[in-house]
């Protein structure tokens, strides 16, 4: 690797300014630039480094992102590489055969892409708008929790609870997500409220 | 965990018994190498497998998955039997000394108060006797039969080494000795550390297999030591937040409790949370109930709770039933009581037992809501996949909405990890196609439905149009305004009632200690225990300061760590009677004759003195406890119960089946095999692999590639019965389904004797389906029971009962 990049380094240097060298005037200049092409260029120069936490285990160890583009400059950015975080008290750098194959569960072609419908007894997702897919959600929600919610039960006590629409959890999104999440079912009365801990 | 992941470096001997850290936590296992490579630690794993933790350790004994409490209540019993007790720990620091009832006594399997037919326990005799002065009675010199640890001795007594090898198959030299080197612990300065996973939660009992190895600790004195500690390893990346958030039936944010029918209102709901201490001079910290849920409602509802209305405390839901669990969930979603469901992040068609039950469930919902970065089974469990998936796509009316979500490298914000640091993350690459984050979708779903009701009215719309949605974006609120709602904030000066000009809390400010946080509506918190994480002084969950002063791990700068940024839970217990660490050379914190101080925050009032504080003050007592009284449904002490498929009768409770107060559903009830079914012979349990994680990695092309295919293990002597080759199609079914896989013929799992009878152990891996980039598949839950821990309902996937046979693969194979 170091020898690698040393002849790297010369090579740069050497195409430079080849026509006024020794080996330039000896004839060798296309070959050095066929070699200098054929080497791979640095993957991780002009990348955006980024910290962040493996979303498997609860290990949590540190990882750097590194992306083409920067987001904090409002541009777009395509992760090219992850590695551990040498930084990171817990993990050190190192990374497991999950953690070191990251980047491609961010590219993986079971990612989602677009807000997706099935209707009932079709054989296939059809393509649907966020606006269509989210009104379609608070329409059936308000329906089901008008005609089903349980202000007071048969003595009288209010327990304005919810029982007929379930929410499951996420067990890798962020406490603030989930904070979110929480807020939201347990303003409605839904009681039928769990997550991934449960398994 | 009580302590952290860089403290078990600190440890001279690991147990791992109910995990294996080494391939499902391998970064984490890292610091057991550390121990043993610097500590000369020690590593003592048990399990029915030979893993490959078990292959590095210092010793290995095999156990009958199911069988743990009785293996744990057999330590003790040595432990108690040879006098290997850190007395001076029992003594000060646990509620050995505290006498109970007269009326409480266990017989044949049973603790007093069993209703057969309410498959449950009237509980009142669980207790301590209250003398005159309205404290428990105590009797230190533990001359009392009734004392706890009198009744503990009696109650273990049953578990001698030939009553563990009975039940447990693990032969009698190996437990002895196991049992030789975790007493040696019982010293002052010598720690052991428990390490354990799904492999103990797992069971129709499993929050006693962690009691019982709690219990353990504390007699070893074990518990708030560096190198010491219960040490829960946690499976996914925020697992642990997601629990402390409460984002379950019947909790809220920071442990507290959702309330039931029979809490008609808030003085009825807040009159059994008083929490008095039961000692004299114990901080008992629980008396602070009614600051954090009133802070919580706060951060709820706003300017809309108020004294007046008792602080929306109608507002909450309130329970007919323990709770409203995923098993609940599904048992009624089969029988047409559940019409809309939402599933974020969680693919339960693979993570919840008895497949087959789940996809008829799915089948009778209306709309089934599925928000996640990837493709799981569940959203597509009416798509037709020959045996892995039957099904007639044209008969399920369910409607499905496939919602796409960033991923952790879109996101920001905070994950809770293993040892209770949060740590912030920020996003490095854009989301695909038109993906968006969680919170934007459950803001949209929100603000949605708020309008409909401000529009149309309906039922009860109060809570829905009053919750405080302060966001300067409110369709897609931001992590850091998330994260400081959390923490806490003032909502109105709080002047100092020595000097009314003088103001204690200004408006506005984030809080700096839930010790701050007040029951008068003057403080929001929506996490009290997370408060501290984000203060004026910023976000402490960003912290990446990774020093450590004298190498002790603790790494106080690095990240927040709830509670109050404090690493290692019950630390004053580090300390002796007079606040000296027991082990000069592992000193965390000390009494200086002032003050609490040391490398970690103390767990205790700073000025407490040492006499006269106890060291576990979330505890009434001040102690920590060895005889839980009423808490959990099962007993105050662990006992010995077989799984609900067990290939054995319970030798020390022959009548009884299971749990004996674990919630089984009728339909259920007739799915489980017969105790020692000679048509379901074989012992399974479930496990991970280190190449893939959960249904996730199989989405990912090098896991893919790293680990293809499903394949079950099983032994030579069991494989040479039944003419199984390694490497052949097996088919292995249970009473509720089955499945075929690749038979993987080995060594590391060895038949046990139990009882006299030989016990064949069958590993089934979890992670195949039929969606993703490795090789179709079946899940492990084809075949598991569907029934829950007594306590908190995780299901029993790590011992049921099945049958193998050579097969020729899956006809579409």
């Amino acid at each position: 690797m170091n020898m690698e990049l040393s002849r790297r380094a010369f090579l740069r240097t050497a195409g430079a300014g080849l026509a006024g060298t020794t080996l330039g005037a000896m004839g060798f200049g296309a070959v050095e630039e066929a070699m200098a092409a054929a080497i791979r260029p640095f993957k991780l120069a002009n990348t955006t480094e980024t910290r962040n936490t493996c979303t498997y285990c609860s290990v949590a160890c540190g990882i750097i992102l590194y992306s083409k583009g920067d987001l904090r400059k409002g541009e777009r950015a395509e992760i090219t590489h992850v590695e551990g975080d040498s930084d990171h008290p817990t993990n050190r750098g190192t990374l497991c055969p999950k953690g070191a194959a990251l980047l491609d569960i961010i590219h993986s072609k079971s990612r989602l892409q677009f807000p997706m419908l099935r209707k009932a007894g079709s054989d296939r997702f059809e393509r649907v708008s966020w606006d269509e897919a989210l009104d379609k959600i608070a329409r059936a929600m308000k329906d089901d929790r008008d005609a089903n919610f349980i202000a007071t039960n048969k003595d009288g006590v209010t327990v304005n609870r919810w029982t007929t629409t379930g929410f499951l959890a996420a067990s890798a999104t962020t406490n603030e997500t989930a904070w979110c999440t929480y807020k939201v079912v347990r303003s409605m009365g839904i009681v039928a409220f769990d997550n991934q801990a449960r398994v | 965990m009580t302590n952290a992941w860089t403290d078990i470096k600190n440890t001279d001997l690991v147990v791992i018994m109910g995990g294996n850290a080494a391939e499902a936590h391998p970064c984490g296992f890292k610091w057991v190498t550390e121990a043993k490579a610097n500590r000369g630690a020690k590593l003592i794993v048990v399990d029915p497998r030979y893993t490959r933790s078990a292959s590095v350790s210092d010793y290995y004994a095999p156990i009958r998955q199911g069988s743990d409490i009785a293996f744990l209540m057999g330590v003790i019993n040595y432990c108690i039997q040879n006098d290997k007790v850190q007395w001076d720990y029992v003594k000060a620091f646990t509620n050995a000394a505290y006498v109970v009832k007269d009326g409480f006594a266990y017989k044949d399997g049973l603790f007093t108060g069993y209703d057969e037919t309410k498959r449950d326990y009237d509980r009142s005799s669980w207790d301590y006797v209250i003398g005159e002065d309205g404290y428990a009675v105590v009797d230190d010199t533990l001359q009392n039969p009734r004392c706890v640890w009198n009744l503990l001795k009696e109650h273990v007594s049953v578990y001698t080494p030939e009553m563990v090898n009975r039940i447990c198959g693990t032969p009698k030299d190996k437990f002895l000795k196991v049992c030789e080197m975790v007493a040696e612990c019982s010293s002052k300065t010598k720690t052991m550390t428990s390490m354990y996973a799904l492999g103990w939660t797992q069971h129709s009992k499993g929050a006693q297999n962690i009691r019982g190895m709690a219990m353990l600790q504390l007699i070893l004195g074990n518990i708030g030591v560096r190198g010491g500690g219960m040490n829960a390893l946690r499976g996914h990346s925020n697992i642990q937040g997601l629990t402390d958030l409460g984002l379950m039936s019947n909790l809220i944010p920071g442990y507290l409790n959702i309330p039931t029918e029979k809490e008609k209102d808030f003085a009825t709901y807040m009159s059994t949370r008083g929490f008095k201490p039961l000692r004299p001079n114990q901080m008992s910290y629980w008396q602070n109930y009614k600051k954090f849920f009133v802070s919580f409602q706060k951060a709820m509802w706003g300017k809309a709770a108020t004294l007046e209305n008792d602080w929306s405390y109608s507002w909450l839901p309130k329970l007919d039933v323990p709770s409203y669990d995923i098993l609940r969930a599904f048992e009624m979603m089969k029988n047409g009581q559940m019409n809309l469901y939402f599933c974020q992040g969680f693919n339960p068609l693979q993570a919840v037992p008895n497949k087959a039950k789940l996809a008829e469930a799915l089948g009778k919902l209306k709309l089934l809501v599925i928000m996640d970065p990837l493709e799981t089974e569940t959203a597509r469990f009416w798509e037709n996949h020959g045996v892995y998936n039957p099904a007639d796509p044209s008969a399920i009316k369910t409607e499905v909405l496939q919602l796409p979500t960033t991923c952790f490298a879109e996101d920001e914000g905070s994950l809770v990890n293993s040892g209770r640091w949060l740590q912030w993350h920020w996003p490095g690459g854009s989301p695909p196609g038109e993906a968006k984050t969680d919170s934007a979708i459950m803001a949209g779903v929100f603000l949605r439905l708020r309008d409909l009701y401000a529009k149309e009215g309906g039922a009860f719309p109060d809570p829905i149009v009053n919750l405080d949605w302060r966001y300067a974006d409110p369709k897609e609120p931001k992590a850091e305004e998330l994260a400081k709602e959390m923490n806490g904030y003032v909502i109105s000066d709080v002047m100092d009632p020595a000097d009314p000009t003088k103001k204690v809390l200004e408006a506005g400010k984030q809080l700096a200690s839930f010790g701050l946080l007040r029951d008068d509506g003057t403080t929001a918190s929506g996490c009290w225990i997370f408060t501290g994480c984000f203060t004026e002084a910023g976000n402490m969950m960003a912290r990446r300061d990774n020093s450590d002063p004298d190498d002790t791990g603790m790494y106080l700068k690095w990240s927040f760590a709830w509670p109050a940024n404090r690493r290692i839970l019950y630390n004053r217990a580090s300390c002796d009677i007079d606040g000296k660490p027991w082990d000069p050379s592992r000193k965390l914190i000390e009494w200086d004759g002032a003050k609490w101080a040391g490398y970690d925050v103390p767990d205790i009032a700073p000025t407490a003195k040492p006499h006269d504080v106890g060291p576990f003050i979330m505890n009434p007592e001040g102690v920590s406890r060895l005889f839980t009284r009423g808490m959990m449904r099962d007993g105050p002490f662990p006992a010995h119960y077989e799984p609900f498929e067990s290939p054995v009768v319970n030798v020390v409770a022959p009548k009884i089946k299971g749990n004996p107060v674990a919630r089984v559903f009728k339909d259920d009830l007739s799915q489980f095999a017969e105790t020692a079914s000679p048509e379901f012979p074989y012992a399974a349990t479930s496990y991970r692999l280190t190449e893939h994680f959960h249904y996730w990695t199989k989405n990912n092309h090098v896991n893919a590639v790293l680990q293809p295919e499903s394949f079950v293990e099983l032994s030579e002597e069991l494989a040479k019965e039944k003419s199984i080759t390694n490497g052949g199609w097996v088919r292995v079914w249970s009473k509720r389904g089955s499945l075929y896989a690749k038979a993987m013929v080995t060594k590391r799992i060895r038949p046990l004797t139990c009882d006299g009878k030989t016990i064949h152990v069958v590993g089934i891996p979890i992670h195949w389906g039929f969606i993703g980039a490795a090789r179709k598949g079946f899940p492990a839950n084809v075949l598991t029971p569907f029934v829950g821990d007594a306590n908190i309902e995780t299901p029993e996937f790590k011992a049921f009962l099945v049958n193998l046979e050579a097969s020729s693969g899956p006809a579409t194979s």
